[in-house]
């Protein structure tokens, strides 16, 4: 079945699968622009793969947990496409996304830092991180072989309960004094010709994968709904006239 | 291309998410196959006014379910569509970026074309579903909780929205008319959304109990903003009055509530009705639109419609659910732009929170 995958949680993610096989995806980094840039990546994803979109079977989408505007572009697009295309949409945690992708980065000699368990923590903005806390079963399968044990929360980076696990993903990046992990994941050479630098963000292609398997072995997939997490600001702007409208 | 609504122009779905309204319609042609609209209006009431992240929340759950509802109401399915139309701007940022995100979803999905419209320009355009053809020249007022505008409308007979020029006379230099409103009922205790409240204690009251000063009406403010407005002197003596009654020991009550919704009431309906009155007689204009949720202000309405006749002026005003923020407006005006050749938007089309009213199809 050929799969869609979006994840819009951080950066602009986009790619086709068939199954678990990737076909063709993108990846934008650029928080502001998700609006921009996701529709034209799916429209050149479908291109590339050679793919007509009427054949597509079913819309996966990242739901989170991430900050508001950007995440919603994913969710809507993904809603409308189903709605459109006449196919299901399934959502999946964009943490467990991260999750596999840091597990699937590297070879499986390489996975050995990660190999005890690991935290996931992507920028939640505010000074805060969306985390969630992983157990590793079997380090070589990336999409299954792990099993989340906390989270996903928000709280500020000293907060996490790491548990003394190492942690990866952009929000740990971004804080390393209070979550500190491996960036670069030595190869199976050891010489660091090899290594492997770990992804911050969801891989869109290891998210429709993620989907997949989930589809055929089950796991939790959740509504097409972001995972906000955080109450909004119930702020009434001091005008909701436009600033520049002249 | 079915031929639901009985002609073969095309059907177009249009998208409204600017503020705190989430509408979707479709038109073919001229004419209004399906509506439907859900808002998000009790969610705000607490904060006594639209809370931009509560707004962006509500759209994106409302959008499938008002979509479906619209298209029921049409007879019509998805793949009937033959365009879609969003509005891209001015508006909340959030708030337009989930209907632009779905609409370009969905062109990509139905392969239609994508128009991103301006959202004042689709107020105007409503009118086309009531009376047909927009008039050749006219001069729109546009009040609502979000904008106060008054437009110079150019429509040419027989060149469509191609030819539209729309050029920004005045617009509030504060407050926008509804959030008056809002203000106003607040300090009389009165709960938001202010306009239904306010109209509902003015019943009473006497109009002339109070004389509210009439913004930027003063000779030298005349001057520099003929068509311009501001509210927010209004709304200074009005607490100002308030506040006077209290200490003189007097209390909210019925009758002092119900002069000062009267009053505040005629204030902001004269200075709306004598600018875009004196804005269509300046420019040599006949017809007179007004859209925005405030037209549902029957003092409003009534002003200017008294005025217009009084000043051989047309007023058109659409029924009141074309007035406030629709989809079938966007879906409009998405069908004239079609119909002229404009567009497609692009796929990349940015929202633009600022989008002039002179930016028709973006
Ligand atoms: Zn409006």
């Amino acid at each position: 079945m050929l799969l869609l995958a979006l994840d819009t949680s951080s950066a602009v993610g986009v790619a086709l699968l068939d199954g678990e096989r990737l076909l063709a995806q993108e990846q934008h980094l650029d928080p502001r622009r998700h609006g921009e840039l996701l529709a034209p990546a799916v429209r050149s994803v479908l291109a590339a793969a050679g793919v007509d979109r009427r054949d597509l079977g079913a819309v996966a989408v990242g739901v989170g947990p991430a900050p508001f505007t950007g995440l919603r572009v994913g969710v809507v697009t993904a809603l409308a496409l189903s709605e459109a295309l006449g196919v299901p949409v399934h959502g999946v945690s964009s943490l467990d996304a991260l999750a596999a992708t840091a597990l699937a980065a590297a070879p499986a000699s390489a996975r050995g830092p990660l190999a005890g368990g690991f935290v996931v923590a992507a920028d939640a903005r505010r000074r805060e991180v969306h985390w969630a806390r992983v157990a590793v079963d079997d380090p070589s399968d990336a999409l299954a072989g792990w099993r989340r044990t906390a989270g996903p929360d928000v709280s500020a980076p000293a907060d996490v309960v790491t548990e003394g696990l190492p942690a990866v993903g952009r929000g740990a990046a971004l804080y390393r004094d209070a979550l500190p992990g491996p960036d670069v994941l030595a190869g199976a050479s050891g010489q660091g010709q090899d290594s492997v630098a770990l992804p911050l963000d969801p891989d869109p292609g290891v998210l429709g994968a993620l989907v997949a398997r989930r589809l055929a072995v089950g796991g939790e997939l959740l509504p097409a709904q972001p995972l906000y997490l955080r109450r909004p600001d119930a702020q009434v702007p001091a005008s909701l006239r436009p600033a520049s409208s002249r | 291309m079915t031929t639901a609504g009985g002609s073969t122009a095309p059907l177009v779905l249009g998208i409204e998410s600017s503020c705190d309204e989430t509408g979707v319609a479709l038109v073919r042609g001229a004419q209004l196959l399906g509506h439907a609209v859900a808002s998000s209006v009790d969610e705000h009431v607490r904060f006594g006014g639209v809370v931009p992240e509560i707004a962006s929340r509500a759209h994106l759950e409302a959008l499938l379910p008002t979509m479906r509802r619209a298209c029921e109401e049409a007879g019509a399915t998805l793949a009937d569509v033959d365009a879609v139309a969003v509005t891209a701007g001015p508006g909340l940022a959030g708030a337009l970026l989930v209907g632009v995100a779905a609409a370009k979803a969905l062109a990509l999905a139905l392969d239609v074309p994508l128009l991103g419209v301006n959202h004042l320009v689709a107020h105007v355009a409503v009118d086309v579903l009531v009376s047909g053809a927009l008039p050749e020249r006219s001069v729109a007022l546009l009040v609502s909780g979000g904008h106060t505008e008054l437009l110079d409308v150019r429509s040419p007979a027989g060149e469509g929205v191609g030819a539209l020029r729309v050029e920004l006379l005045g617009q509030t230099l504060d407050d926008a008319a509804g959030e008056a409103f809002d203000k106003v009922a607040r300090l009389l205790g009165l709960p938001y959304p202010g306009g239904p409240h306010v109209q509902r204690a003015a019943e009473g009251g006497d109009p002339a109990a109070i004389a509210f000063p009439r913004g930027l009406t003063a000779a030298h403010d005349l001057r520099r903003h003929p068509y311009d407005f501001s509210f927010s002197g209004l709304k200074t003596a009005v607490a100002r009055e308030v506040d006077v009654h209290r200490r003189a020991g007097g209390e909210l009550d019925e009758r002092f509530v119900a002069d000062v919704a009267a009053s505040f009431s005629e204030a902001v309906a004269d200075v709306l009705a004598r600018k875009t009155v004196s804005a269509a007689l300046d420019r040599g204009v006949r017809t007179v639109l007004l859209g925005g949720g405030v037209a549902a202000n029957a003092r409003v309405r009534g002003l200017l419609a008294e005025r217009c006749e009084a000043a051989g002026l047309d007023l058109r005003v659409p029924p009141l659910r074309l007035c406030t923020d629709n989809g079938a407006m966007v879906a409009a005006l998405g069908a004239l732009a079609l119909a002229d050749g404009l567009g497609p938007s692009p796929l990349d089309l940015a929202t633009d929170p600022g989008l002039p009213v002179s930016t028709v199809v973006v």
